[in-house]
């Protein structure tokens, strides 16, 4: 039985559409990642989940529960991190812990084996204030809070957003070892390369999941060839004339390097000509997609803020 | 001060009470180029921008910008930079046109040169046709463009920019940093804070920050190859989990 299971949902707010036709199943011991930028309706979706919010349409059900009729069965079985810090500042690490254990009807002492290896972080400062401590610290009490109860499912709304790297590669090895306990999780990121670090992704924009697959296997469907170039000297400058020319259908800065999209009708040997007419290139070599490659081209190379592109 | 050097700090210690922020940092900055200033969080990145700006004064240290003097200069250096910071950039409630007007009429510019750069730099986001919208209607990638454009439209010899791409999808962020080139090109230095760190690759220069000190500073390739990495993020995370075993 799937953990999750949705179908056909459809979420407005107004005018405005913040999911549409969303299908999407999460197996036990799953990680789950849900890819997209702020306002591709992520949260919506995981209110939705965690029955805050009721859909307009659709239909789904969590831990084998509708999400609309057995809300309660629901929400003793889901631990919920949302993206806003959301524990109370005023009371200690400990207190905020033991609220969190007694709401649930659960005792610290009766779980504390599956947080202890994330609240070992943080005790030494069990008595301070949450609202006082550091966003890394903050994170691991959340983490421990949303656990207390030792959910099936645990739903991570952007846990990593505005936290360091190194902060971040914790976080995800602290989820490989929940995940070890049984625990199911789906998580949201904006960080396109934690992507490699689920089981399965899916790609979501503008209220719509693109496209959901193993994080090896999400390029499969694209076609076009891709190559990595770098520049002698400026990339910015190179860029500016790889899109001026006719058999460019892509180009973007990636860290160092520039990822060229071409036509598929220019053969390899053509193309080195026209770099080597180019000039300024230091070395290109054709690569794979990766998550974010494909993210873009699932855009369509345009930004999801449509009406802003600058010239 | 070199000619060369846009930013020169010496020695520069901030502390609050007992903690040590910004534990004797050193390094200059080169005129027209971008600059990554990366560090963990609580590392002391925005308690160093914050001097550079002129906004908090040292402990102690010796710090240049643009010539003159963190001490004493600080309302001529403030009229030479831009500055975009993550937490606050524009007036919510104010349209698009009532933030650029704003922003430029705090910087002195003249009533007819902000009505003519003004028009040129709707047309240049290609927002012309909203301009009449508050901040707080708009996309976030959007706000992010514009903070950043409202910071430079004084022309400054530098900005700094306080992780500004954070939530965006990756063309609108990819986008963003076109309009930061584009400044660098036209001569603008540029200091930027990320925790992208592919971001960090698009930097001429980095400094990585751990525990209020400058544990590295070189190009994004002299790194790799000093901490034999394959990309910044290796070398971030090879330096920073040492700070970071210190004390959590």
């Amino acid at each position: 039985m799937a953990i999750i299971e949705a179908n056909k949902i459809y979420k407005s707010f107004g005018d405005v559409k913040a999911l549409q036709d969303i299908d999407l199943d999460v197996q036990p011991t799953e990680i789950f990642g849900l890819i997209g930028p702020d306002g591709s309706g992520k949260t919506t979706l995981f209110r939705i989940l965690t029955t805050l919010l009721i859909p307009d349409s659709g239909s789904a059900k969590v831990c084998g529960y509708d999400v609309v009729k057995d809300y309660k069965e629901i929400r003793k079985r889901v631990g919920y991190m949302a993206g806003r810090f959301s524990l109370y500042h005023d009371l200690t690490v400990q207190e905020n812990l033991r609220f969190y254990a007694t709401v649930f009807g659960t005792r610290v002492v009766d779980n504390y084996d599956l947080i202890e290896d994330i609240y070992s972080h943080i005790e030494p400062f069990k008595n301070r204030k949450a609202g006082q401590l550091s966003g890394g610290m903050k994170q691991k009490l959340a983490l421990s809070c949303a656990l207390i109860h030792r959910p099936e499912l645990l739903v991570l709304d952007e846990p990593t957003t505005g936290v360091d790297a190194v902060s971040r590669k914790e976080f995800w090895d602290m989820l490989q070892k929940i995940r070890l306990q049984g625990i199911s999780v789906i998580v949201s990121t904006p960080y396109m390369d934690e992507a490699q670090k689920c089981d399965r992704v899916g790609l979501m924009l503008n209220s719509k999941i693109l496209s959901i697959a193993k994080p090896d296997q999400i390029s499969d469907q694209i076609n076009i060839p891709l190559y990595s170039v770098r520049s002698k000297s400026n990339n910015f400058l190179l860029l500016k004339s790889l899109r001026k020319q006719p058999w460019c259908k892509s180009a973007w800065l990636f860290g160092q390097d520039i990822h060229l999209g071409v036509n598929d009708n220019i053969t390899e040997s053509e193309l080195e000509k026209e770099l080597n007419t180019l000039g300024g290139i230091k070395s290109y070599i054709k690569i794979n997609y990766g998550i974010e490659d494909t993210f873009m081209e699932l855009m369509g190379g345009k930004t999801s803020e449509s009406s802003l592109i600058v010239k | 001060m070199s000619d060369n050097n846009i930013i020169e700090v010496r020695n520069l210690v901030k502390k609050f009470g007992d903690f040590t922020a910004n534990d004797n940092l050193s390094f200059d900055v080169r005129k027209g180029e971008i600059f990554g200033f990366l560090g963990a969080n609580g590392a002391g990145k925005t308690t160093a921008i914050r001097i550079l700006c002129g906004l908090s004064f040292p402990s102690s240290g010796e710090i240049k910008i643009d010539g003159l003097d963190v001490y004493t200069q600080r309302e001529l250096i403030k009229r030479r930079i831009g500055y975009m910071s993550q937490k606050f950039s524009l007036y919510e409630d104010l349209t698009i046109f009532e933030n650029i007007r704003f922003f430029a009429a705090i910087y002195g510019m003249s009533r007819s040169e902000i009505k003519q750069r003004t028009a040129e730099l709707l047309d240049r986001l290609n927002i012309t046709h909203a301009k009449n919208r508050l901040i707080r209607d708009i996309p976030l990638g959007w706000k992010q463009k514009l903070a950043f454009s409202v910071a430079v439209f004084h022309n400054p010899v530098l900005v700094f920019l306080d992780e500004p791409t954070g939530g965006v999808d990756p063309i609108t962020r990819r986008q963003f940093w076109e309009l930061i080139y584009e400044s660098a090109l036209q001569g603008i230095t540029v200091f930027v804070t990320t925790h992208y760190m592919d971001e960090a690759e698009y930097c001429d220069r980095i400094s990585i920050m751990v525990d209020g000190r400058i544990e590295a500073l070189d190009s994004p390739d002299g790194l790799k190859n000093t901490y034999k990495a394959n990309d910044i993020n290796e070398v971030f995370i090879k330096l920073a989990r040492e700070g970071n075993n210190n004390h959590d």
